[in-house]
């Protein structure tokens, strides 16, 4: 796989990382904030931010002793185009479904009570 | 997103790596169910647009299993899997693997529904190995677009 695409993939396939990016979504922390509700060091919260800061996901602006963390949200959009495309496609199938399925209407009318034996 | 009844609904659940689809027909279940059972009527509507579709086995039985090859001017895009488990009418559960990545493996469970006055609802989930891997398959949409995604993240990282 690409090595950015599964950077960003792996970078959400673990649970605390995941967290802290649904709560940066809310708003731009700093890493004590950050790391609050885990029962987890400091330097591991700082290691979950370096593996999200490398796959793109949040940004840490230079300026100012806190640094705060910011989530980078178009990558999301990415992620909710990629769902949505994924959808159409299912959709889209699913059209084609639908004519088959009217066709065989006219084909032949369905027999409820008799169980068709497997060709 | 919401969108009418009949639209299809798509889960990503975040903390599990699954997908479910869901989506209503004005068909009766034992139709919809034979649509997705018999050859025939599968090549009709499985594959994607614009591509050609060779089923090489489709035996929908509970211990059978398929494969089916999707052609365009690129390539050749074969799948494959095992019919799990087969009851008429109301369930299919298989496994589904892409062989243009074969340690890949997902299990479908497809439900259909019967809503009465001759609609069904089909309630399909696929489960993934890991959430890396179910975003893998959003992203890639399976038979295209893998290109397409890297191309899109890239410049995106890039910015």
């Amino acid at each position: 796989m690409d090595d950015q695409l599964s950077r960003v993939f792996s970078a959400l396939a673990d649970p605390i990382r995941r967290d802290m990016v649904a709560r940066l979504a809310d708003a731009d922390a700093g890493v004590n904030e950050l790391a609050e509700p885990y029962d987890v060091s400091l330097q591991a919260v700082s290691k979950h931010l370096k593996v999200l800061e490398e796959a793109g996901l949040v940004s840490r602006t230079r300026q100012a002793q806190r640094r705060p963390v910011h989530l980078e949200a178009e990558v999301f959009d990415l992620m909710t185009k990629w769902i949505e495309r994924y959808r159409r496609r299912a959709e889209e199938r699913y059209r084609r479904l639908d004519d088959v399925l009217a066709e065989m209407d006219t084909e032949q009318k369905p027999r409820p009570d008799s169980e068709r034996g497997a060709s | 997103m919401n969108t009418t009844t009949r639209e299809t609904t798509i889960a990503a659940d975040p903390s599990a790596p699954t997908i479910l689809i869901t989506r209503e027909f004005d068909a009766p279940r034992e139709n919809v169910f034979r649509a997705h059972a018999e050859p025939d009527l599968v090549k009709r509507w499985l594959g994607p647009r614009g591509l050609e579709m060779d089923i090489d086995r489709w035996d929908c039985e509970t211990g059978g299993a398929y494969r089916y090859t999707h052609r365009d001017d690129d390539g050749e895009y074969a799948f494959y899997g095992s019919f799990h488990e087969v009851r008429p009418h109301e369930r299919i559960v298989q496994t589904f693997t892409f062989e243009g990545w074969p340690d890949g493996v997902s299990l479908e469970r497809m439900l259909f529904v019967d809503l009465g006055d001759g609609r069904c609802r089909i309630e399909a989930l696929s489960v993934f190995e890991s959430i890396e891997a179910r975003d893998g398959m959003l992203a890639s949409g399976m038979e295209h677009g893998v290109r397409e995604g890297y191309e899109q993240l890239d410049e995106l990282l890039a910015g």
